[in-house]
């Protein structure tokens, strides 16, 4: 199986900011993996070295032993917001990456799969301000898998949606997981979102920043959103980030 | 019923006024202070216009969206009618102006009409010296951007030399341009292309500047290379911007195409203008007047037809 993401030792500075702090974790081939903690401790940060959008950094990231120099269509990639490109159609901007790599006519048929897949048939000719956000959140993670890539990498791709888009699109990135037997990785601010999805939840420590703790997500597929257990994967996650015994500390003021 | 009659009335309007306009020509007496033309001119021009608004009109009725159109324009037309019959009452009629500069409408219309070939030769000419340097200076100034905008490096030394030479007046390089190139022709091809390349060059470039960084990314993790990033990411991204610039060049390149007309061409309706009032025949500084004015006017309209043909997905920058 592909997909293997080994990172050893990344150490990453934004001028005298210290972000990642010898920072290692193996992430195995075809496994959900989410990524929590503090805002600013340098996840999305890990996330483009990954991605190979961050070229500068001390350590070394491994895909299947190859070393991550520079961004490649073997890591897709779903940012914050859809990021689509705005003067193409749906469907233009589906298959760029295809054109890019010039096997869009051997590809054809991916593209139209994809968008059944993502359920965006009937608005392939829309443009991206045409349609609503939870479908140019769709059209953009049609974007990154059409490629087949090994890993995708999802800097809170969900963020800017509402909860009830949000769930669905959830279900759906398992889905396409599923089917595509691929490695994902995850940045979340939301811990149940981490929890229902990951099968491996890491949560980070303030910057300069390394892993803090590893939790297991030992709940059986597909979950349940409302489930006792769930509870106890929360608080655990809320303990650790420190958040989980201030309830009494909190001063009200009116 | 009442709103039926209201329509009814409003297309009636322009003819109305037409025939107002027509009563008032022959009503009152000429001045006899102008020239007479050897045909009522401006009479025919005003039988041609009111035709074609009926032919206009009536096919409006067939052609639902056209009929409304046109329709909305109809106090427009009554408008112009009157405003040309007010022209002609004051110029030819009464004479309140001096003739010398303000001839009659019979007499612009009359020499549009009689000099048609000669002006049409002429348009042709200045269209064709617009085009050259429009093409020319829209290349240049859209690969300099390309360059300014991408490449940092290109940046650093081109930069301050487009700063430096942009902002002079292409009418400043007349004569430098003249005793440069080897034919006239060929200095007011460079010239105008100089008007298009400067903004062209600038709009691009801040353009490309512009583009989201994010979009650059999104395309580097789906394996585009620099050429793809380029073609496919920053230039269809800095379209509005460099359409924008492709405005700002093309209006430059007017002024442009009269100035180098009027110094030392024996062609163009630029030159014919400034002939024409050499020899103090201001009907034909009128006529050519409007000729430009039509051209100028059309061409900007393609202009920004084309723009909304491409930029289907970004409607409405410049209004037009």
């Amino acid at each position: 199986m592909v997909g293997n993401i080994k990172i050893n030792n990344v150490n990453k500075s934004f001028d005298d900011v210290h972000v990642l702090n010898n920072f290692s974790l193996d992430i195995e081939p075809g496994s959900f993996v989410s990524l929590i903690g503090p805002s600013g401790c340098g996840k999305s940060t890990l996330l483009r070295i990954i991605g190979g959008l961050e070229r500068q950094f001390d350590g070394t990231v491994l895909l299947d032993e190859e070393k991550i120099i520079k961004a490649g269509s073997d890591r897709g990639f779903a940012f914050q917001g859809s990021n689509l490109f705005p003067w193409l159609t749906v469907k233009g901007n589906i298959a760029f990456g295809l054109k890019a790599r010039k096997i869009y006519k051997e590809h054809k048929n991916d593209v139209n799969e994809i968008i059944n897949l993502v359920g965006l048939n009937g608005f392939e000719n829309s443009y991206p301000h045409q349609i609503s956000g939870g479908m140019q959140q769709r059209a953009s993670l049609a974007r990154a898998l059409v490629g087949h890539p090994k890993v995708l990498l999802l800097d809170e791709p969900l963020g800017a949606l509402d909860a009830f888009t949000r769930m669905n699109l959830q279900d759906e990135i398992l889905r396409i997981k599923n089917e595509n037997n691929m490695t994902m990785l995850m940045v979340t601010h939301d811990v149940d979102e981490a929890i229902y999805m990951s099968d491996k939840v890491v949560v980070m420590s303030a910057r300069p920043s390394r892993v803090e703790a590893v939790i297991d997500i030992k709940l059986p597929r597909p979950r349940v959103r409302v489930q006792d257990t769930f509870a106890l994967y929360r608080n655990k996650i809320l303990e650790i980030l420190n958040f989980g015994g201030k309830v009494h500390e909190v001063e009200y003021s009116i | 019923m009442n709103k039926k009659a209201k329509t009814f009335l409003t297309a009636l309007l322009p003819f109305i006024s037409a025939a107002v306009s027509a009563l008032l020509y022959f009503a009152l007496p000429e001045s006899g202070k102008q020239k007479q033309m050897p045909h009522p001119f401006y009479m025919c021009f005003l039988l041609a216009a009111v035709i074609i608004l009926a032919v206009c009109f009536i096919a409006g009725i067939f052609a639902k969206d056209f009929g409304k159109k046109l329709l909305s324009k109809a106090p427009f037309y009554a408008g112009l009618f009157l405003f040309l019959a007010l022209l002609n009452t004051i110029v030819s009629k009464t004479r309140l102006l001096p003739v010398l500069y303000f001839p009659s409408l019979d007499r612009i219309t009359g020499l549009l009409w009689l000099q048609k070939g000669f002006l049409v030769k002429n348009l042709f000419f200045s269209l064709g010296l617009l085009s050259q340097g429009f093409i020319f200076g829209l290349v240049t100034g859209f690969f300099t951007g390309l360059a300014l905008g991408y490449n940092r490096h290109v940046g650093y030394w081109l930069n301050p030399v487009t700063k430096f030479l942009g902002p002079v007046p292409t009418t400043a390089w007349i004569p430098l341009a003249l005793s440069v190139f080897p034919t006239t022709h060929g200095a007011n091809v460079f010239l105008i292309a100089f008007a298009v390349w400067f903004p062209v060059t600038l709009m691009t470039a801040s353009g490309i500047q512009s583009v989201n960084k994010v979009f650059f990314e999104v395309s580097e993790t789906l394996g585009a290379n620099t050429f793809f990033k380029v073609f496919r990411v920053a230039v269809p991204a800095s379209l509005p911007q460099i359409f924008l610039g492709l405005f700002y060049g093309i209006v430059s390149s007017f002024a442009t195409l009269m100035a180098v007309e009027m110094n030392g061409n024996s062609e163009g309706i630029g030159w014919y203008i400034n002939w024409q009032k050499s020899v103090m025949q201001y009907d034909g500084v009128y006529a050519g007047l409007i000729i430009i004015a039509v051209l100028c006017s059309f061409i900007l309209t393609m202009l920004f037809k084309v723009r909304d043909k491409i930029m289907v997905w970004q409607k409405g920058v410049i209004r037009w």
